[in-house]
């Protein structure tokens, strides 16, 4: 029997009932009393030297309350990077300005450059047609190599050049070198991560407020991690100190990455706020969201794959170049380099893995992190190679993957991780289970009666996740410690609020962190409620991303909660007339081992508040504590997918016939929730391997603006339920995290894109079409038409 | 600036409105039911999906003023008299079928409308349906479960066929 409470159950999601019911809370339901709205001017040149604003004829317009330019923040900080990265010849990476409206130039479209406040977001909009910005278009710099040409026009003219950094990591040259030399075999593939756009479906919004009476500021905000937000706004950009400073993330309408950052608009909504003495609120609309959101991936890279006779890899070598885009964003630094090169060991006991990186300036919105963030491009350029490998050399592609497995742990990889447990055998052995891979013969002759070709494609993934050990990425660059916290206030009558770092903006931790509460303490789940998103609330956490929250919040609940279960079994000692080392906690009862006596949860919690009989020498009154957890190592989830997909070897169009994961999550603490995150990291990673492409043109146009240019995924673009199981029964429980949990966000996104892609690549050579070795993502009915017909 | 009269959610409303006030920023903004989301400009995410005599209308394509003496339902009205989560919205819970929630509302009104017109729709036909509605976060997978066990249907039998 599934349980139907605790740890291990799938109890119904509380948070669901507001958000069925039109009763949540997101950042643009809240209207401040007396707010302005702000309406930003952006560029529509990619890259523009600005010789004037001229605001006078809009000044007078009605409802205007005030138009910045970039003048007006001279006086404060720019947008900071989080993560300093040291090039391979030791220097810092370039770090240009990032001023919260423009200064100077324009370097992408959608760059700020002026902002109408007003009564009205109408007379906001009816005043900024009145601004007069004489901006003279400037060449552009899209393309990346053609950026890091000699000459290229700077994207930045106080840089030397356009690249950020040159990066190397792993294996040095001599050893990978030698490597190569004495393969039997050499499998090269080039290849390109496509730019997508997160898309979260609420857009971002920002309202800042502003008390004179107290000196605050607040500001609300869709964010992943308010204690975040308000750090680096605070500290670097408006030089608030924290307890000035209020950030507030209410329910947030999916992030994926994107709401990590700490965007220009924030800041301009709290400064603005001051400035106007009145609240100021921002609503992004979706063509604003595609030209602001920080946008993912965006890579194109050369990988090498050396093989011994016996098919043994020798070496992995890797050359990426990575789009940062105009400005560097809070962590894009770190997306290619920390959170890709460390990867690129994946499943395979792989003894030699070289990894380059140059990250280049480019005209572009800049880039950042998205759903797996350098995970999902180590994967698919490995994945990919090490299929395209098997083809070359006649060999089954699980063979291959199987014979060259990771099999001990702790395994200390060549790019710097050790991953504590695994099972990619287990991982494997269930992905061909649920795939009946014996049966694939028969169902791609039956597609081949219906004039399609089908193919299978399978791959495995690994990812590092539950970020991070503070003092390793220290040592790293980050500028930050990547810990968590709880605080678990039980209250007098027995009942829990527990304030954590962690952010839930669809992850369901409003559900999953009080069954890990009630498991420990053996009460009932109603009894326990999270509180998220309020600096003013819950202690100094590093928020959601990086499939981090449990791993890493979760764990310091656990702290705090073992914190709270010592102090609680002192007072049931004192209640009980006995030793607190004899006391025992099970389902809500306190007992004297081997004896009936017991107090229950709730006596002891009244007797910390109401302390008339209490050890009032030993411990203080209350029952509260707070617990930071920073972890040893990071989470390492892996796993094996496999797919079919049809191609009509006509019309070039892919559909996906049957779908299988096999995740080794560690411990799961709800399977529902669980299931639920792997379907949509899948719908992504389909995406960008079927749909998805945020496209420039040659002149930095920005030519998918909308969601009629950018084919975001719809219901039936995605496998049907008879053909598609997300598995997770496969389980090594992480070693060194006290739930045992590794965390399950991202997987799906990390996973799928090789596997679609692998799996055409089979259907067209079982079609003939040898010639055909890759194809870049997304994989669209013309890229496919193109590739049969040798276009 | 123009007079609008219509019911909502059963209650009949008048507001003064200028004529190019979409029906969901009077939705959202005079009447204050922010249930009503608004995820796009171009009328593709379905998020602000409400009916309008009966029928499922993206709110953010049509003037408030065209909805002067219309029937119009949002989601803070879908709920049973009791307060408690009327069959979609209770399926959408049992089959977690919604995670960030901001899209959740158009979903649930345009399957209300699907069910209306089909009561038994099959998977094929719910897919081919929510087109015009976006989800970034379940993958559908457990929206189109859920609408499939709100329509009665034994979900682990299709699943398993």
């Amino acid at each position: 029997m599934p349980k139907d409470h605790g740890i291990g159950a799938s109890p119904k999601r509380r948070e669901d009932v507001r958000f069925l019911t039109g009763a949540g809370n997101y950042t643009d339901d809240i209207n401040v009393h007396g707010q302005a709205y702000v309406h930003f001017l952006r560029s529509d040149l990619a890259h523009g030297k600005i010789n004037s604003i001229d605001t006078s004829a809009a000044e007078g317009m009605p409802g205007v309350v005030k138009i910045f330019t970039g003048a007006d923040f001279e006086g404060v900080g720019g947008l900071p990077c989080g993560w300093q990265v040291t090039d391979k010849n030791g220097e810092p990476m370039k770090e240009p300005a990032h001023p919260v409206l423009a200064q100077g130039k324009v370097r992408h479209v959608g760059d700020p450059y002026a902002a109408v406040v007003a009564d009205t977001l109408e007379e906001a909009r009816n005043a900024a047609e009145a601004i007069v910005a004489d901006i003279e278009e400037l060449d552009p710099v899209v393309d990346m190599a053609a950026a890091l040409e000699a000459g290229a026009t700077k994207v930045h003219d106080d840089l030397s050049d356009n690249l950020c950094y040159d990066w190397q990591f792993g294996t040095d040259t001599e050893t990978t070198d030698a490597a190569f030399a004495k393969a039997a075999h050499v499998t090269k593939l080039e290849l390109v991560n496509q730019r997508l756009v997160a898309n979260p479906m609420e857009p971002r919004v920002a309202v800042g407020d502003y008390s004179r009476a107290g000196d605050e500021h607040t500001l609300y905000t869709t964010s992943q991690n308010p204690h975040v937000i308000r750090l680096l706004m605070g500290a670097f950009v408006l030089g608030i100190p924290e307890h000035k400073l209020r950030v507030v993330a209410p329910d947030v309408g999916g992030g994926f990455g994107t709401k990590i950052f700490h965007y220009a608009e924030e800041a301009f909504c709290t400064f603005a706020a001051k400035a106007c003495n009145r609240p100021v609120k921002w609503t992004s609309t979706r063509s604003e969201a595609f030209m602001s959101d920080c946008h993912g991936r965006d890579h194109v890279t050369t990988i090498e794959l050396a093989l011994d006779a016996d098919n043994n890899f020798l070496a992995v070598r890797t050359d990426t170049k990575a789009n940062m885009g105009a400005y560097l964003s809070t962590f894009a630094s770190s997306v290619p380099t920390w959170l890709h090169g460390t990867l690129m060991a994946g499943n395979y006991k792989t003894p030699a893995v070289q990894v380059n990186v140059k990250a280049v300036f480019t005209n572009t919105v800049p880039v950042d992190a998205y759903r797996g963030a350098g995970r999902p491009e180590a994967t698919f350029q490995l994945e990919r190679v090490i299929d395209k490998a098997a083809r070359e050399l006649g060999v089954d592609p699980i063979a291959l993957r199987r014979q060259n497995f990771i099999t001990q742990f702790p395994y200390a990889t060549p790019v710097a991780v050790e991953y504590d447990t695994g099972d990619y055998e287990a991982t494997m052995a269930k992905m061909e289970e649920l795939m009946d891979i014996p049966g694939f013969a028969a169902r791609r002759a039956e597609s081949e009666k219906n004039g399609k070709l089908r193919g299978l494609g399978v791959n495995c993934f690994i990812e590092a996740c539950g970020i991070a050990p503070s003092n390793l990425v220290g040592q790293l660059g980050a500028r930050a410690g990547l810990y968590d916290a709880a605080t678990v206030r039980v209250n007098a009558t027995g009942s829990i609020s527990v304030m954590v770092g962690a952010h839930s903006h669809g992850q369901g931790h409003e559900t999953v962190f009080p069954q890990v509460v009630a498991e420990m303490l053996g009460i009932d789940e109603s009894m326990i409620d999270i509180v998220h998103g309020d600096t003013s609330k819950i202690p100094f956490g590093m928020g959601t991303y990086g499939s981090r929250s449990l791993a890493v919040c979760g764990s310091a609940m656990v702290r705090a909660t073992e914190k709270i279960i010592n102090k609680a079994k002192k007072i049931a000692g004192h209640l009980l007339e006995a030793s607190e080392s004899d006391i025992e906690l099970k389902d809500g009862q306190f007992t004297v081992a081997g004896t009936d006596k017991s107090v229950a949860w709730g006596d002891v919690t009244l007797a910390a508040y109401v302390p008339h009989n209490y050890p009032l020498e030993d411990i203080e009154p209350g029952l509260e504590e707070t617990a930071f957890y920073d972890p040893a190592n990071f989470t390492y989830p892996a796993g094996a997918y496999a797919c079919e997909v049809e191609v009509d070897p006509d019309t070039g169009a892919v559909s996906i016939e049957k779908f299988v994961s096999a995740d080794d999550f560690g411990n799961v603490v709800n399977p529902m929730i669980v299931e639920g995150q792997v379907h949509g990291g899948i719908a992504q990673g389909i995406g960008q391997a079927l749909l998805e492409n945020c496209a420039y043109d040659e002149n930095g146009q920005l030519l998918s603006a909308s969601y009629m240019d950018y084919a975001m995924p719809r219901a039936d673009d995605l496998p049907h339920m008879a053909n598609y199981v997300v598995d997770h029964s496969c389980q090594t429980p992480c070693t060194h995290n006290p739930l045992g949990v590794k965390g399950c966000g991202e997987a799906g996104a990390i996973g799928s894109p090789p596997t679609v892609v692998n799996a055409v690549i089979d259907a067209l050579h079982s079609g003939g079409h040898t010639h055909v070795s890759h194809i870049d993502m997304p994989v669209s009915p013309s890229r496919v038409w193109a590739a049969i017909n040798g276009q | 600036m123009t007079n609008v009269t219509m019911t909502v959610n059963g209650k009949s409303v008048t507001r003064e409105v200028k004529g190019n006030t979409l029906l969901s920023d009077f939705l959202r903004e005079d009447l204050r039911l922010t249930g009503t989301h608004v995820g796009c400009d171009t009328s593709q995410c379905g998020a602000c999906v409400v009916h309008v005599n009966g029928e499922a209308v993206k709110s953010c394509t049509m003037f408030a003023a065209e909805a002067d003496g219309a029937e119009v339902g949002t989601i803070e009205g879908q709920a049973n008299a009791d307060g408690s989560l009327n069959v979609i919205q209770q399926a959408f819970q049992d089959h977690h079928g919604l995670q960030c929630g901001f899209c959740t509302p158009g979903m649930v009104m345009s399957a209300a409308a699907l069910l209306k017109d089909n009561p038994k729709p099959s998977e094929a036909e719910i897919r081919d349906y929510l087109e015009g509605n976006i989800c970034r976060c379940t993958g559908y997978h457990n929206i189109v479960k859920a609408i499939m066990a709100a329509s009665g249907q034994d979900v682990p039998a299709v699943a398993a066929e």
